[in-house]
């Protein structure tokens, strides 16, 4: 469960804090719940997905994820609980120097899984968004559209609890856009809480669902 | 193939290696073991120095009697080289007391004299050389009993000269202790600014490591065991480098040191100049790589996770 309450987020611009970029949020989202979260540029839907990813931390409100309190947990706490959320971001943030294998079987090696297991999950999931060819490709050595699905697949390899991506399928084409939707509808339907922020209307018009409306920093929609 | 935690061989996800830079830092760290080697000699070489002043000249006191053969004032059926050496032998805190021969007597007074000292009709006093234990005798009681039986009979103390030379060398030593330490602290703050540059170089690879949920500890881990491996290496180098300039400067101190040290029985005699070097350095050079390490994994440590408070 994900549980926000008169949460607010303003980044710190040297010593004095900016202008608020998020304000009084207040929402649940249940446990294999499904949320698009929709608005306009500058919105605040890329901040909203950055609080829920823990890169930053309200600095108003209370945030719950996961029945973890947020505001009391320690950082080694916050360390654990990034590890049950996945996070596809919309410019990949892969690792340059790492092969596409090793970026993807990261987040398994953070969590100290075995080797083999690593291995066998990493191979199956490049095979499952067809890399299986490219295991070895440097992210330079892939197209963006490639680069994208090793991002995707870095996120959903651990099997999270929760799964955020940013515009997932802005540089997929239509198949592969059609494939990982419905990836992320069969994580959502055993369990993964899914939320997806996007501009792409037929996209949320061919798959509709309950959705978050962002505007101005403000909540303008949910549930 | 390696994993992110507890592998002997860690896989370099955060591309440490990959930084020109920091590759100067075992060099600068050898540098600085260099350094650390000459000083640690120093500081072994004045402690030496010290003990053995303090153990031979302090231990030593001369006695002259004048008029050797006359009878003893306070017991004239003994002439006053005997009385004296009683007396002497008497005192707690005397180890020993040996009337100097004839012909050390001379080599004693070669410089000043020439070598016909012993030709010239002068009336030379007996000179006695007294070797004190623990912490000597009352010299004031037994200048007292000496004048008693043979006057003119003064004990002749080094004291002075030892506790100068002493206290000099005992300052070299402080001296070289504050260097080791200095050099020790440059290597901190060397090896802190290399990782800050390190971690500056490599800030969205550990911001996407973070966000997958390593753990200050991994990441600081990760920092620590490559500086580890850089500082020993790197000590490792200066210590070795250091050793022929340490034999050297042995080889030069070698008049002054006393005979050298022997070597344990069945030891092969082209083993020999280890006996050069003081065990004391022997144990001391080795340190220097595993205290380098320790510097080098603490600084890191330290250092890496300072700077990811700046991170949620």
């Amino acid at each position: 469960m994900i549980r926000l309450e008169g949460v607010g987020l303003h980044y710190v611009q040297g010593t004095s804090p900016g202008p608020e970029v998020l304000r009084d949020l207040t929402t649940v989202i249940p446990e294999g719940g499904f949320r698009w979260l929709l608005g306009p540029s500058g919105a605040g839907k890329s901040s909203l997905l950055r609080l829920l990813h823990l890169a930053v931390l309200p600095t108003r409100g209370r945030l719950s994820l996961l029945d973890v309190g947020v505001g009391d947990a320690t950082r080694h706490d916050l360390a654990l609980l990034r590890r049950r959320i996945g996070m596809v971001f919309q410019d990949f943030r892969l690792l340059p120097h790492l092969a596409a294998f090793d970026n993807v079987a990261l987040p398994l090696r953070l969590a100290g899984r075995p080797e083999g297991q690593i291995r066998a999950d990493v191979t199956e999931m490049l095979r499952w968004v067809g890399l299986g060819g490219k295991l070895e490709a440097r992210p330079a050595q892939l197209s963006g559209g490639e680069q994208q699905r090793v991002a995707i697949a870095r996120a959903v390899v651990g099997r999270p609890h929760v799964l955020l991506a940013d515009e997932p399928t802005g540089n997929l084409d239509e198949v592969q856009a059609e494939r990982l939707m419905m990836l992320l509808k069969e994580m959502n339907r055993l369990g993964t809480t899914v939320i997806i922020a996007t501009h792409n209307d037929a996209l949320v018009a061919r798959h509709p669902g309950q959705s978050l409306r962002l505007e101005h920093g403000r909540l303008v929609e949910h549930g | 193939m390696a994993g992110w935690s507890s592998m002997a061989r860690p896989r370099d996800d955060l591309g440490l290696g990959r930084a020109l830079g920091e590759r100067m830092l075992p060099l600068v760290v050898a540098a600085m073991a260099f350094l650390a080697a000459l000083a640690l000699a120093g500081s072994v070489g004045a402690a030496a120095l010290s003990k053995r002043w303090q153990e031979g000249a302090a231990s030593v006191l001369t006695v002259q009697v004048p008029k050797a053969t006359a009878p003893a004032v306070d017991t004239p059926a003994v002439p006053r080289l005997e009385r004296v050496l009683a007396i002497l032998r008497g005192t707690p805190g005397i180890a020993s007391a040996r009337p100097l021969e004839e012909a050390e007597l001379t080599e004693l007074l070669r410089p000043w004299l020439g070598s016909g000292a012993g030709r010239l009709a002068l009336p030379l006093p007996a000179v006695i050389e007294v070797h004190l234990s623990g912490a000597g005798p009352d010299l004031a009681g037994l200048g007292t009993r000496l004048e008693a039986a043979a006057p003119g009979s003064t004990p002749e103390s080094h004291g002075v000269w030892v506790r100068r030379l002493s206290a000099l060398a005992r300052s070299l030593e402080a001296c070289a202790w504050v260097a080791l330490g200095l050099v020790a602290a440059i290597a901190a703050a060397v090896i802190a600014a290399a990782t800050l540059a390190g971690l500056a170089v490599r800030r969205d690879a550990i911001e996407i490591v973070h966000g997958l949920g390593a753990t200050d500890g991994t990441i600081a881990a990760r920092f620590a065991a490559r500086a580890t491996r850089q500082t020993a290496a790197g000590a490792g180098l200066g210590a070795l480098a250091a050793l022929p300039v340490l034999l050297f400067l042995a080889d030069l101190a070698a008049p002054f040191a006393p005979a050298g040290q022997a070597l344990p029985p069945g030891m092969d005699p082209g083993l020999a100049w280890l006996a050069a070097l003081p065990i004391a350095l022997w144990l001391g050079l080795p340190a220097l790589p595993a205290a380098a390490a320790l510097i080098g994994y603490a600084t890191t440590q330290m250092t890496v996770r300072r700077w990811l408070r700046q991170l949620p």
